[in-house]
């Protein structure tokens, strides 16, 4: 501790032999919080025994906003755009969230309509959030190709964001009882075109460029390795637990939505090392790609047709009946005022969020605001296990790191 | 699964009878309301249990009710990647109650104890380096707690003349807005002017007695 050199002690019996002139202090230094590749405001107080980490304390808390306190003074709805400010990198997952946990308190049944433009929608925002992870993380270790490439897709996908909803990313898109808006059947032509050349193209492009790239594989092979025990004392989840060989997603394991109705696979590395994570995601982008595909086929289905929300006390009314109505009226106005009212109770409820396991625990006391609510972040946790997994490796590895955990001070903070 | 979640809620109560106060499946999830001495010995049992094997720690938070004498409520969830089941324990403390620390069970329990230190003020007995984590360096007071007001205490600026940020007193321009939406006829303990029909002796306001 506080940067005394340790004598290490070999299996031949014999330890570090040590002079005079090595009579020196472990060395602490400040990485972040203005680093680039500290992704956000981390800062890392690392102890240095020279290029080894000895210790690695992360202080987080930089980018905290106080969502949690500022959530209790507000309406439910008034709360959902927060959780666009989270992860900001994949909004909507975050927003899901939020809405299964109110619907789950007030036993609102989302229609079938709703339901597959949240699938279809999740799944784009966890191709967002891993493109922006893998190109990052390339850029981490030394290469800047794959984020010019990654940004490029990431702002087609940002564009259908934006005409979904009208925002390219605080998104507020995901309502208590289904969507906002329908979408426009020009939008799902784009984005099932789009779908054919990011398989065909972007992704073979940057699978040519970093999977079998000399430098890449020589800076995340066998770096950071995550073990079963890992897992378990630091209660990863999402890409952590997979890259390790643990098919673990909750969209598969407790489905929501109608995540049980697709087809996909759930890729898994074998060593747990950074590499095996980077697989991982480029695998489950690939995937994402086919539930999206499948996702426009059902919309376009006739079963697909219909409501796109659960019309009903927490919901709004149409606006022609708004236009016709005076109830209805009325009840818009009430809602967009006062907001909806939720029954007393506790409730968690869980997506599989890109980065793993998004939370939300909601305490309602039967008014417009809850009592309380605590986000559960996925990159809490991961972070929180830095000191374990960063101790015995290099200050260059700390940032490949950082880049596989995944890593966003939005959530983190909140 | 309701069924299930029944079954285990009974299996845990009858082998952790001193543990468990109460339990229910509400919403198809499983609560239980814990003794808070015995949750570290409950959770190493949940743990290791071949029929539970609650073996990741999901999360750990703390409500705050200030009308209650046990004030808080520390909640904690787990998860059971190989059962596939979830389960919330509840446990009431005090003010000044010091609540085992998981941290020895579950490393994963560091950071939230401290995260629920730093917002509620709740201290956590054997937990080995309780700093505060997400508020500022030198911050004062647990924002979470219902008594903390929304807006803080203090408020930071840049100082051109000390060329150094500096704290000060929130100055407020307007009054925060906290919106009353209780219905006039339900909530409201003031009287409407004109309101002849509030007071029983016809058009008497309250403070006029």
């Amino acid at each position: 501790m506080d940067g005394d050199i340790r004598t290490k002690a070999f299996d031949d019996g014999s330890t570090d032999f040590e002079s005079g002139e090595q009579k020196i202090r472990n060395f602490n230094i400040n990485f972040g919080p203005q680093h680039p590749a500290a992704h956000g405001v981390l800062r890392l107080v690392l102890e240095l025994d020279g290029e080894v980490v000895e210790r690695c304390d992360p202080h987080i808390g930089l980018l905290h906003r106080g969502t949690e306190k500022l959530m209790e003074s507000r309406t439910y709805l008034q709360n959902l755009p927060y959780f666009d400010r989270l992860d900001y990198v994949a909004p909507m997952n975050q927003e899901h969230a939020w809405c299964l946990a109110i619907e789950k308190l007030t036993d609102t049944a989302v229609p079938r309509r709703a339901s597959l433009i949240r699938v279809l929608f999740s799944e784009i925002g966890r191709i967002l959030n891993h493109l922006l992870n893998i190109t990052t993380q390339a850029l981490d270790v030394g290469a800047l190709t794959p984020p010019l490439w990654g940004f490029e897709e990431r702002e087609s996908l940002m564009i259908f964001y934006e005409r979904a909803c009208g925002a390219r990313l605080h998104a507020a898109y995901f309502r208590p009882g289904g969507v906002h808006q329908d979408l426009p059947p020009a939008l799902l032509d784009d984005i099932e075109a789009w779908c054919a050349q990011f398989l065909t193209k972007f992704m073979v492009d940057i699978d040519e460029l970093l999977t079998e790239n000399r430098i890449f594989k020589q800076r995340n092979v066998d770096i950071g390795v995550v073990t079963e025990q890992d897992i378990l004392d630091y209660g990863f989840s999402g890409v952590m637990v997979r890259g390790s060989g643990f098919a673990w997603d909750l969209r598969r394991a407790q489905p929501y939505e109608c995540y049980d109705e697709f087809d996909f696979q759930i890729p898994v590395g074998k060593n747990g090392d950074c590499f095996d994570r980077y697989l991982c995601r480029m695998e489950e982008m690939r995937q994402s790609t086919y539930i999206i595909q499948q996702a426009i086929e059902k919309l376009r289905a006739p079963e697909g047709q219909g409501d796109i929300l659960a019309r009903g006390k927490i919901t709004p009314p149409s606006r022609t009946a708004m236009k016709t109505d005076m109830e209805s009226l009325i009840h818009h106005f009430k809602l967009y005022t006062e907001g909806f009212h939720v029954p007393a109770g506790e409730v968690y409820c869980a997506v599989e969020a890109p980065k793993g396991e998004f939370g939300v625990f909601l305490v309602a006391d039967g008014s417009n605001k809850p009592y309380r609510a605590k986000i559960r972040a996925p990159g809490f946790l991961h972070l929180q296990a830095m000191d374990h997994i960063a101790t015995g490796h290099q200050l260059a590895d700390v940032a490949a790191i950082i880049g596989t955990m995944d890593v966003v001070f939005g959530e983190i903070d909140r | 699964m309701s069924e299930q979640l029944q079954e285990l809620g009974a299996y845990i109560e009858a082998k952790r009878p001193d543990c468990v106060l109460g339990w229910d499946v509400t919403k198809g999830e499983l609560n239980m309301n814990v003794a808070l001495a015995n949750v570290a010995g409950l959770v190493e049992f949940l743990r290791s249990d071949p029929t539970c094997r609650f073996s990741t720690l999901v999360d750990i938070t703390a409500v705050d009710y200030p009308g209650r004498a046990k004030r808080f409520d520390v909640v904690y969830h787990f998860l059971s990647m190989y059962q596939n089941h979830r389960i919330r324990l509840r446990a009431t403390a005090r003010e000044k109650d010091m609540v085992p620390s998981l941290t020895s069970v579950h490393p994963s329990a560091d950071w939230f104890e401290r995260e629920i230190f730093d917002m509620f003020g709740i201290l956590f007995s054997g937990h080995p380096d309780l700093r505060r984590i997400l508020t500022d360096y030198g911050f004062r007071g647990h924002p979470l707690r219902k008594d903390f007001p929304t807006t803080g205490y203090t408020e930071v600026r840049y100082d051109e003349a000390a060329k150094r940020v500096v704290y000060e007193p929130v100055s407020l321009v307007q009054e925060y807005r906290q919106f009353d939406f209780m219905s006039p006829w339900e909530g409201a303990d003031y009287i409407l002017p004109g309101d002849d029909k509030a007071a029983p002796d016809g058009h008497v306001s309250k403070d006029a007695k």
